[in-house]
């Protein structure tokens, strides 16, 4: 066999077993060195799978030759290849622009730990991504869960100790949640393998535990995924985390989860639950619709830049479940687009926060008072960051509003209290972005404050480059709208 | 990218002037060289444009492919090409005057100023060209979004908070009625291609249709059809060769086209005469038209006056436009022309005066037409142009817009124009008065004279356009005819 043919695996093992390797380096920069070479590799190497299923479709895997079933099978389809580059890209960006950030926050000494937990958390994410085995999604969950907390606390300020405490206790919660789901399943099916769980489900006589089993695992996914109302743990573990970390969990760790759930409920619930598809939708749109509301108007009156950009994001959650819960092709396109677009505008986002956080130590709203003269840079990112969270023609979030307002225009009556919901939110995105751009460009500096120069250029560019991502994918989306119509074909396929 | 040069070059060459300025933005003379340069190329590619127009030729172009279905593209019709044709010359007029008005006043930030100019510009020439709604309305956005900082250039409190107001009603009707809007269309028609004789007959009807109208009126904000009107009074605080070039044509014009194109290419104007649903179109437009009127009446700040004004004589336009008579169309189009000569020398006019004395009340204006005889000359000829007397431009489309009214018996309309015609001599006519037959009252006495020379050149020649399209309006109607004749 060939190297590309081992490319699955590697995915997952290069950066897990970077990970102790960078833990032995004693010299922090060679440890961030060979963290963001391990990334930017996984990157290279998600690039070159999202090829291969682009030309030739799924890939399967046999871990170490077992055959599915009874090994573990890695599977990697249009969905699966569009998370990883999400994950990945994420990753590889946030190391490469958040040194100087990174190197601010936290000690020197502790930077070879922090590296490698970093690493696990991305073997852990990329691991879920792929993998065709329910019990090794929850493995992987939970190193990267487990990992991820380590690097939320890993930050200067001490707060994040309480926000990481409350994001253990409720990620644990939906763990666990999980975990029972899953043993209901092997329980009435004996297998853990999700294509062959779907196989077996229809054999299965008494399908109540199974309903039990879906209840808990898209309770405890949900958990994961910050939707509303079961968000609480995501403002404060944003807020207080390092930059860089905000950059890279806020860009894909809740969107895993969503994948998981997604691909649970559609491959072996739905086809197999009577009605399974219309529980899904009716639980789902609600708790979307109030998802996008409730977000919004948090971040509009919230004053604290990191939790406002979090409560937004809560928004933004609401929207790919908007889409998910329409249960049709141009929904789940919309939804899973949105995956994307929304790692771009929100990646933007809070790198331009990043670029503020090295120059300034608190980051309210109201600190950024007539900042834009001396960052114009950063603020200029920022500002375009926002558009596309807005959803202005011409950026990345333009195209999901579209075929979200397009799905919706699909579904008759709720479809337009859905358009409503859209447009309202899309509004108050305008104006919580706005406040911050008036305050940036039109506030007047505190006197006593010391000037601040731009941010460096190793964290400006690859914000820039984010931005023009935004640009780019908002004029061009065949990339990711292509794999999103794929991965919602697929998923639908399992509907019969 | 693919298509005609002409079209995309008219797109992209101001954003190119744009860096151009920002990159020489520490030599003012070079930077007001790369403006005015950019002005006279996009002018003359613009027009090359004209003669194969003329010939009944509709040249197209392509960008970008966003969505599968939905290209960015362009078409070159009779309408966008008046509209660009006009957005494009007038532009250089008014970099002329830009560079007098903005010296004279010492502006801070001048840089950022002409870049921002120069994106407008370039938005402007998409909104003209689109050969589709979603290209359109990207091109809508990028204007919107461009003159936000044109607007709230001063930067103090005060200037913010309207600046609020103006990107505020903008940003949420166009993305609240007017994107749901086109959704709308798009998914029951299939396309968003502006066709001749409009895309909807035969997919939405009934009351659906005035909804849709209602969605596509109102969404586009920049019409600024009552009552989302308020951000145009709101914009006057920009400098005013802002409110020159931006709020008498290209923004404000921008709003009323795209209604104008809206109803003669998507909704088509058979159709939607046939709907009784639409019929409430002409009722807003003639309120808005007098009800503007009179609150310009009780004005006493002159540019808010003209931002009055400005509302009024925009519903001329879609007033002519719901007429949905052939004649009024092309009434609809040849207004677009005639209010932005007189409006833009009016702007033009007030700036001078702020520029040369600081004056910025009408009761101030008192006997300042001896101090100032080329700059109320000028504001004198854009002024009967807004009553519409001959021999000026706002006769000649105040006189398709009457003919198409008769047309179709419409005794709103014919009314409504007759009013308006008196109301606005009302509030104009005492200002001209007062500048050149009463004796000034400041003590002591003020020894201003003339604002900078760009300052009056420009006002000057759009003055003289004023006057000119009185007699030489034959080429725009020739090119506005094509709009209701049927293609060959």
């Amino acid at each position: 066999m060939t190297l590309t043919a081992q490319l699955p695996a590697l995915q997952v093992v290069l950066p897990m077993l970077t990970a102790p390797l960078v833990a032995f380096l004693r010299l922090p920069q060679l440890s961030w060195l060979a963290t963001t070479v391990a990334s930017a590799t996984a990157f290279g190497i998600a690039v070159l799978l999202t090829q291969a299923v682009l030309g030739t479709g799924t890939l399967d895997y046999a871990m170490g030759g077992w055959p599915a079933p009874y090994g573990i099978a890695l599977a990697i389809d249009e969905f699966g290849a569009l998370l990883l580059l999400i994950v990945t890209g994420a990753s590889t960006i946030a190391l490469l622009a958040g040194k100087a950030s990174l190197d601010q926050q936290i000690e020197s000494a502790r930077q070879p730990l922090f590296y490698a937990g970093w690493l696990l958390a991305l073997a852990g994410l990329s691991g879920i991504v792929m993998t065709g085995d329910a019990f090794n999604i929850f493995v992987f969950m939970e190193i990267s869960s487990l990992a991820a907390y380590m690097l939320v606390a890993g930050g200067p300020d001490r707060r994040a100790l309480t926000a990481v405490f409350k994001y253990l206790i409720m990620g644990t919660v939906g763990a666990t949640f999980y975990l029972i789901g899953i043993g209901l399943v092997y329980m009435m099916t004996g297998t853990l393998n999700l294509a062959d769980m779907e196989a077996r489900i229809a054999e299965v006589a008494d399908l109540k535990p199974i309903l039990v089993a879906a209840g808990f695992i898209t309770i405890g996914l949900a958990l994961k995924a910050a939707v509303f109302p079961l968000h609480a743990w995501l403002p404060n573990a944003y807020t207080f985390a390092p930059h860089a970390v905000t950059v890279f969990l806020a860009a894909c760790s809740t969107k895993v989860s969503l994948y998981v759930l997604l691909r649970f409920d559609f491959f072996v619930f739905q086809g197999n639950l009577e009605r399974h598809d219309v529980q899904f939708a009716g639980f789902l749109l609600p708790l979307a619709l109030l998802a996008i509301l409730v977000g919004s108007l948090a971040a509009v009156f919230e004053r604290n830049l990191k939790r406002l950009l979090a409560y937004s994001s809560i928004a933004q959650i609401g929207y790919i479940l908007l889409g998910a819960s329409c249960v049709s092709l141009l929904g789940l396109t919309a939804g899973i687009v949105h995956m994307f677009n929304h790692a771009l505008a929100k990646g933007a986002l809070f790198l331009a926060v990043a670029c503020i956080g090295v120059r300034l130590s608190r980051l309210w709203v109201d600190d950024l008072a007539g900042l834009a003269r001396q960052m114009p840079w950063t603020l200029a990112a920022f500002v375009a960051g926002g558009l596309s969270l807005i959803g202005i023609p011409g950026t990345a979030g333009f195209i999901s509003k579209w075929y979200l307002i397009s799905a919706a225009l699909e579904q008759g009556l709720t479809g337009v209290l859905t358009i409503v919901v859209i447009v309202v939110s899309s509004l108050l995105a305008v104006v919580y972005i706005w406040r911050i751009v008036e305050v940036a460009y039109f506030g007047s500096r505190d006197a006593q404050s010391p000037p601040v120069s731009e941010a460096p250029l190793s964290l400006l560019l690859p914000t820039w480059f984010i931005v023009i991502a935004n640009v780019y994918f908002g004029l061009v989306p065949a990339l990711p709208v292509d794999l999103a119509s794929a991965a919602a074909r697929s998923l639908l396929g399992h509907l019969l | 990218m693919t298509g005609n040069w002409q079209i995309l070059a008219a797109v992209l060459l101001p954003l190119l002037g744009a860096i151009g300025i920002a990159a020489t933005g520490t030599r003012p003379n070079l930077r007001e060289t790369v403006t005015l340069a950019t002005a006279g190329a996009l002018t003359l590619i613009v027009w090359s444009l004209l003669p194969a127009v003329l010939a009944g030729g509709r040249p197209t172009a392509e960008l970008f492919r966003p969505l599968a279905d939905l290209p960015i593209a362009f078409e070159v019709e009779p309408l966008g090409m008046l509209f660009a044709a006009l957005a494009s010359l007038l532009w250089i007029v008014n970099s002329v005057y830009s560079i007098g008005y903005m010296r004279g006043n010492q502006e801070k930030h001048q840089t950022r100023f002409y870049v921002c100019f120069a994106i407008a510009l370039s938005a402007a020439m998409g909104i003209a060209f689109a050969g589709n709604l979603l290209t359109l309305f990207l091109f809508y956005e990028v204007l919107t979004l461009s003159t936000y900082p044109l607007v709230a250039h001063k930067g103090d409190a005060a200037t913010v908070r309207q600046a609020r107001v103006y990107i505020g009603i903008l940003l949420a009707t166009s993305i609240g009625l007017l994107l749901p809007a086109i959704l709308w269309i798009y998914n029951a028609t299939g396309t968003l291609q502006f066709t001749s004789g409009g895309i909807l007959a035969g997919h939405i009807d009934g009351p659906a249709l005035g909804l849709l109208l209602f969605l596509c009126v109102f969404g586009v904000g920049k019409a600024a059809v009552m009552p989302v009107h308020r951000w145009l009074p709101a914009a006057m605080v920009a400098p005013t060769p802002v409110s020159a070039l931006l709020h008498a044509v290209a923004v404000v014009k921008a709003g009323v086209f795209t209604i104008t194109k809206l109803i003669i290419y998507v909704f088509g104007i058979d159709y939607l005469f046939a709907e009784p649903s639409a019929g409430w179109l002409i009722y807003a437009a003639a309120f808005t038209v007098l009800a503007a009127s009179i609150v310009a009446l009780r004005q006493t700040n002159l540019k808010r006056l003209l931002a009055y004004s400005t509302i009024g004589q925009l519903s001329y336009v879609v007033l002519a436009a719901a007429i949905l008579k052939p004649l009024a169309e092309v009434g609809a189009a040849v207004h677009i022309v005639a209010h932005a000569f007189g409006k833009i020398t009016l702007f033009f006019a007030a700036g001078a005066i702020y520029t040369a004395c600081k004056k910025t009340e009408i009761d101030q204006l008192r006997g300042i037409g001896r101090r100032m005889p080329w700059t109320m000359a000028a504001f004198t000829i854009g002024a009967l142009s807004m009553v519409g007397v001959p021999p000026t431009a706002g006769f000649v489309s105040k006189w398709f817009i009457l003919a198409g009214a008769f047309q179709s018996d419409n005794f709103v309309a014919i009314f409504t124009i007759i009013l308006s015609t008196a109301l606005n001599a009302a509030y104009f006519l005492p200002i001209v008065f007062r500048a050149w037959f009463r004796e000034e009252n400041v003590a002591p006495p003020s020894n201003h004279g003339e604002a900078p020379w760009p300052a009056v050149l420009a006002l000057t020649i759009t003055a003289f356009l004023t006057l000119a399209f009185f007699v030489g309006n034959q080429p725009v109607l020739d090119l506005e005819l094509q709009l209701v004749r049927p293609q060959p």
